[in-house]
């Protein structure tokens, strides 16, 4: 055999190299048939036996894996799940037939849903449906003692199976599968690498499988070459794994001591689930734009509510800096931003919500309605002019009146990313400012983002940049105002030598980029 | 223990990703507390189905941003479908105690 690689879709990331393990489906065996008084008793028992092995699972599971586990038990104990299957064996039909066909009708209603969320429920109902007919004939689903480094793979996985299984260095590739599955949920609780949607994956029992669980790939059979790139990668993982997590919850400071703040970028309160607020002083950005997508219209003011209070309860009184709408540009939002010629220096960001107050000032509401639920920063995106801030805390004063806020009103600041903001910062009346060198870098060198052929233009390390930079840090310094970074830069280990030269002590970013900057900033000498 | 009581009420449910697996638990767990006979619907027209019935709510796969309305007949049903309303209302944060079955 060949190499041969497939591409799927990541559902845990992690990588391994290991032999394929063919996880085959456990359920059923033949048993024999008695009266339909007896097999309407042989059912209740089978069902009432899986909710007891279900609540003792439960009880060893935490988090995820109980909140799943209970959803499987009230769906069992749910008489209308069972009541066509002792219908039919009043009627003459064994148990086990019975069951299988009342739960092939429940799990259709899933497996045809338009959404994607309740369409992996069916996965969920196979599980009880197996879970049950195992009772049924008496066979255990036990460990099948996968070897150690195993890929298994298989159609789908139920999360009982998961379960079931010891997934310490081993893996799981699916031919099917979805990342908002129970068991994809699990893998992700448990680290374990999963990589879905691998169609055509041919049961090769034994052969050597890298599954590549960062890009979503598994290949079959590698070439030597082959293997030892990712045997190289492996490892390198694994290195700077352990050395982030040494750094992960502790405080950051450079190789001199001087303390550094790390915030995170959020944009939805479900990228913070699991994460443990003790890896950073707070939350840097939470991008409002994309409560604005994928539903029908914008999102109403207590939809926004709901998200503001999730994220501020997360973060246990540390700093939330939500930032309002940021449309347009990069980020446009049907029957809200308009078709532009250049739309990253159109109507976008601020001037977009001053343009349409209504739409603004519902988000403000909310803002402000959930502000008790935590300590709440106001942060408005492209500006240039003192004015548009100003006319944006009118606004702000406006919707408190409306909601009948009382105390403080939140810190209000803005995002430096337009160069002007960024010479004048001392003009602006904020109480906090934080840089977006996404956006800086790009007005500043006049190039676009992306893969377009001038990368060598879209660096925040260059001088012209990190000058915008050490000038705003200044100003906010002589002014007495917080001055972070938000922007991709701030995550990045090889930028941040660089900026802490600037004078800036704050730095946002994505979640999982918070140990290798960490490393990077204690490893950055002191500049004072 | 007066003629039987009946309520109606409606909430706007607005969790993320609709009616899903935990919120479906906590909503009948929370149904199942009450003597009254609850009913759910996603319009005032109806069907109407049995809220205390996990399977049944479930199959209903109610999206993000939709009206639940919910119907009582019996003993405490204003107080059953205050409970619910509240319950969407706060995004099902609020912990459902012990069901009685």
């Amino acid at each position: 055999m060949t190499q041969l690689r497939f591409n799927g879709v990541v559902g845990s990331r992690g990588l391994l190299a290991g032999p394929l393990a063919v996880l085959r489906d456990t359920a059923a065996q033949a048993r024999d048939a008695g009266t339909p008084e007896q097999e309407a008793a042989v059912l209740k028992a089978a069902i009432e036996s899986s909710v007891e092995s279900l609540s003792l699972l439960i009880a060893e599971s935490e988090g995820a894996a109980a909140e799943i586990l209970a959803f499987q038990v009230a769906m069992l104990e749910d008489g209308e799940l069972s009541a066509e299957a002792f219908a039919a064996i009043a009627g003459g039909t064994a148990a086990d037939a019975a069951w299988r066909a009342a739960l092939a009708a429940q799990i259709e209603v899933f497996a045809s849903a338009d959404d994607d969320y309740f369409r992996a429920r069916s996965t969920d109902l196979t599980d009880l449906r197996d879970r049950v007919l195992r009772a049924l004939c008496g066979s255990e689903e036990g460990d099948v003692g996968l070897p150690p480094g195993a890929v298994a793979l298989a159609d789908d996985l139920t999360p009982s199976r998961f379960l079931a299984q010891e997934w310490a260095g081993r893996g799981i590739a699916l031919r099917a599968g979805s990342a908002s599955s129970h068991v994809a949920m699990l893998a992700r609780a448990y680290s374990v690498p999963m990589v879905l949607n691998l169609r055509d994956v041919p049961e090769a029992e034994g052969t050597l499988a890298l599954l590549d669980a960062e890009e979503g790939a598994v290949t079959l059979d590698p070439a030597a070459g082959e293997q030892a790139a990712f045997a190289a990668r492996c490892s390198a993982l694994e290195a700077s794994k352990i050395r982030q997590a040494a750094f992960l919850t502790a405080p950051a400071a450079t190789a001199g001591g001087a303390p550094v703040g790390i915030f995170l970028n959020v944009t939805l309160p479900e990228d913070l689930e699991g994460l443990d607020p003790a890896i950073c002083d707070g939350i840097g950005l939470v991008r409002t734009e994309f409560l604005f997508h994928g539903h029908e219209g914008l999102p109403d003011e207590q939809t926004q509510v709901n998200a503001y209070e999730k994220i501020l309860r997360w973060a246990q009184g540390r700093p939330v800096i939500v930032r309002t709408l940021d449309a347009g540009g990069d980020k446009p939002i049907p029957g809200l931003t308009r078709e532009e010629e250049n739309p990253f220096l159109g109507l976008r960001g601020l001037r977009l919500c001053l343009a349409r107050p209504e739409v603004f000032k519902v988000q403000l509401r909310a803002l402000l309605r959930a502000a008790p639920a935590g300590t709440l920063r106001i942060m408005l995106p492209m500006v240039a002019l003192p004015e548009e801030l100003e006319e944006a805390r009118a606004l702000l004063i406006e919707a408190a009146t409306e909601v009948g806020f009382v105390g403080d009103l939140p810190p209000l600041g803005i995002m430096v990313e337009i160069p002007a903001a960024a010479l004048t910062l001392d003009r602006f009346a904020i109480d906090f400012a934080s840089i977006g060198s996404n956006d800086l870098v790009q007005f500043t060198l006049a190039a676009a983002r992306g893969g377009n052929g001038l990368e060598r233009l879209q660096r925040a390390d260059y001088p012209a940049v990190l000058r915008l930079i050490a000038e705003s840090v200044e100003r906010a310094a002589r002014r007495g105002i917080e001055i972070g970074l938000c922007g991709d830069a701030g995550g990045d280990p090889a930028l941040i030598p660089a900026l802490l030269a600037t004078g800036l002590r704050r730095f946002s970013m994505a979640p999982s980029a918070v140990g290798a900057a960490k490393e990077a900033i204690a490893r950055s000498a002191d500049h004072g | 223990m007066s003629d039987r009581e009946k309520a109606t009420a409606s909430a706007f449910m607005t969790h993320e990703v609709g009616l899903h697996a935990r919120p479906s638990v906590k909503l009948t767990k929370l149904a199942k507390t009450f003597p009254a006979g609850i009913q759910l619907a996603l319009s005032e027209e109806g069907p109407w189905i049995d809220a205390k019935s996990i399977v049944r709510v479930m199959a209903f796969q109610a999206p993000q941003n939709t009206m639940l309305y919910f119907r009582a007949v019996g003993d405490r049903a204003e107080e059953a479908l205050a409970a619910l309303v509240k319950l969407v209302e706060d995004d099902f944060e609020v912990e459902v105690g012990g069901e009685s079955a």
